[in-house]
């Protein structure tokens, strides 16, 4: 008998251009299944011989769902070719529309992308399975994950200049200053953002009982986690050094200045997907696996820094006995932690006097001939790595992006659930959606990760072991 | 009346104008009332339906899948809206024109990597990269073209309407190039 290969493309409700292919061997059982992402941009190799100027602005065109953590990285590293420290108003303004762009992405993923899988099951019919379905059905939530969504966004818009692409971070600090009147108009919504992020939460952890079959299966083994923390080993996304912990929770690395990165972190090129596989190179590859992300920063922080956020993250701690969760269905459970996070932190930082500072911007030459800028996005550490002339024109770059990172993750997570949950003798839409939906648990901005992609669809193939395709099946 | 069947698209973007779409906030509700969205990054649809009155579709052409996949949307789709600049122009996606697609594809998978066992590109499973990325109008008749990057949601939300509502509409005012 022949080997027989399931395809599943495009994968849906992800940000990203990628399928997924599912093995199946003689014994019609699962052998293998990857994802592969399908659009490669090349940003690293189009930005060269560009002035360092245009690097927020054309890098944040990676990605139109974080764009913001792309001009924050880009703006950093550019601020080391000038050798500036951004004054602190503009450190902290850079601070509060990361943390809005936070707010958004994560209730982008909860809401619009994975919410109908929580409320109407993964085996519901794929028809419903969406946001527009949700708005008949269930319309105070779809209305909670569109104002919380639009609550980070008219923030970015305000601080930044406008929601996607906002062009007023640049290097050496921020272009416009922020104003009283500012702050007062986004700490009048607060409160009700806040509101909503907790009846996330209360809504998560009530439901949560009702997927043990996938915190089982869903990318549930052993990783390591990356993330950057603050001084205290706390919560950070804008700024801090790099620590590495163990499944276990055993520190690997710490203190590790971003610009050293790449005595730790290399890539890999698998020929069957345009998104390199990041490794940590002491463990070599692909051993060197290891996740970033919510799920990652919260299991590696040892506190917030924020009262309700803390409350949280100690019940979240509690879970596995304050040890490492492994189970990648968590991600989605972290982001509502870090929802609340980001906007108790946001409310700390427009009360901070030093924010309304007019001085926001250093101004210099380059100085430098290097420079790496490393934050946290949404979904991960980032870095932008940058070489310019004495005159400021980018001659190199390197980009790991978020994404990435997850990448040997994804694949060994989209692996686990097909062995759990497809049956190759009786193959249902149910069980390929959740194929697709431990994909949601990383919230894979591909468009970014190949420094370029797209969104997702599916038909499914099957091939022999030749890779010849016997059967096509249109899942509609 | 009967709802106006719409799709949407992602081609060689940045999704930026997907994101746009989402902003039209609590709007979107009031728009759902009159669309169904039979195709999109954000409902399960896996293959490009048949009697679609509107595609959106954002990003420039770059790979043989995005070819395939504009011309099936041309064969069944009333009209065929290019959003955001990369759809119209090809803006951001088309700098890669500049040097080509084998030095883009030896950066990343050559220069840019630690391990390439064979020192091939990608080309398993995976799409293959056009020589040139062009525009929507250089492989298919486009009817409508929205610019921006993004696209602002209100410009969105004006040509939406405009079309559910059967009446002209002047964006002028909403967005441009490059806005």
């Amino acid at each position: 008998m022949e080997h027989k290969r399931i395809i599943i493309e495009p994968v849906t409700r992800i940000e990203g251009h990628a399928k997924i292919t599912i093995d199946i061997n003689d014994y019609n059982e699962v052998e293998d299944a990857r994802i592969h992402v399908t659009q490669f941009r090349g940003f690293e190799k189009i930005c060269e011989g560009r002035p360092y100027t245009e690097m927020p602005a054309l890098t944040a065109r990676t990605c139109g769902i974080c764009p913001v953590s792309h001009a924050v990285a880009s703006s950093k590293a550019c601020d080391e070719l000038l050798a500036v420290r951004p004054p602190k108003a503009a450190r902290n303004i850079r601070r509060i529309i990361n943390l809005a762009q936070m707010v958004q992405s994560h209730a982008l993923n909860f809401y619009h992308l994975s919410s109908p899988d929580f409320v109407y099951g993964f085996d519901a019919p794929k028809e419903d399975r969406n946001i527009f379905k949700l708005m008949q059905t269930h319309p105070h939530m779809a209305k909670d994950g569109i104002a919380l969504r639009a609550f980070g966004q008219k923030i970015i818009e305000s601080l930044g200049g406008k929601r996607i692409h906002p062009e007023w971070i640049v290097p050496g600090g921020m272009s416009h200053v922020v104003t009283k009147e500012q702050a007062q108009t986004i700490l009048n919504e607060l409160p009700q953002a806040f509101d909503m992020a907790q009846r996330t939460l209360k809504y998560f952890k009530e439901n949560l009982h009702r997927f043990q079959k996938e915190v089982d299966a869903f990318g549930n083994f052993e990783t390591l986690f990356l993330s950057i923390v603050g001084k205290k080993g706390q919560l950070e996304h804008y700024d801090g050094l790099l620590k590495l912990i163990d499944a276990q929770g055993n520190v690997i690395e710490q203190n590790i200045e971003p610009k050293e990165y790449k005595t730790y972190i290399g890539e890999a090129v698998e020929h069957d997907s345009y998104l390199k596989s990041p490794y940590y190179i002491p463990m070599g590859y692909p051993q060197g696996i290891y996740r970033v992300g919510a799920l990652a920063r919260l299991n590696i922080a040892n506190e917030c820094g924020t009262s309700y956020a803390d409350e949280a993250f100690e019940v979240f701690k509690n879970i596995n006995n304050g040890k490492p969760l492994l189970s990648s269905f968590y991600y989605h459970y972290a982001r509502i932690i870090e929802i609340i996070y980001a906007i108790e932190k946001i409310e700390i930082l427009l009360k901070d006097p030093k924010t309304f500072n007019e001085n926001i911007r250093s101004h210099a030459k380059i100085n430098r001939l290097n420079g790496v800028g490393c934050s946290e996005a949404p979904r991960g550490t980032l870095f932008h790595d940058y070489s310019s002339t004495n005159d400021g024109v980018i001659t190199g770059m390197n980009l790991i992006i978020a994404t990435g990172n997850n990448n040997l993750a994804m694949n060994q997570a989209v692996k686990q659930v097909a062995q759990t949950f497809v049956n190759p003798l009786d193959i249902t839409d149910g069980a390929l959606n959740k194929v697709e939906a431990v994909i949601r648990c990383f919230d894979p901005c591909l468009s970014c990760s190949t420094h370029a992609q797209g969104i997702v669809s599916s038909f499914i193939e099957i091939r022999d072991s030749k890779k010849n395709i016997l059967q096509t099946l249109k899942r509609n | 009346m009967s709802k106006l069947r719409v799709g949407t698209i992602w081609l060689d973007g940045c999704s930026g104008c997907h994101m746009s779409f989402l902003d039209m906030d609590e709007r979107l509700i009031e728009i759902s009332k009159h669309i169904d969205i039979v195709y999109s990054p954000y409902v399960d649809a896996k293959e490009i339906p048949l009697e679609v009155d509107l595609f959106i579709v954002e990003g420039a052409i770059s790979s043989d899948h995005d070819l395939s996949v504009i011309k099936t949307i041309r064969k069944n789709s009333k009209r065929i809206l290019a959003l955001g600049d990369c759809a119209i122009t090809g803006n951001i996606s088309v700098l890669k024109n500049l040097v080509g697609t084998h030095a883009i594809l030896e950066k990343g998978y050559i220069e840019l990597a630690n391990i390439n066992t064979t020192n091939e590109y990608p080309y398993k499973v995976v799409p293959k990269l056009l020589d040139k990325v062009i525009p929507l109008n250089e492989a298919v008749k486009v009817d409508l073209f929205l610019p921006g990057c993004p696209t602002p949601a209100d410009a969105i939300y004006e040509v939406l309407n405009a079309i559910i509502e059967d009446r002209s509409f002047d964006i002028s005012t909403l967005t441009r190039f490059g806005k």
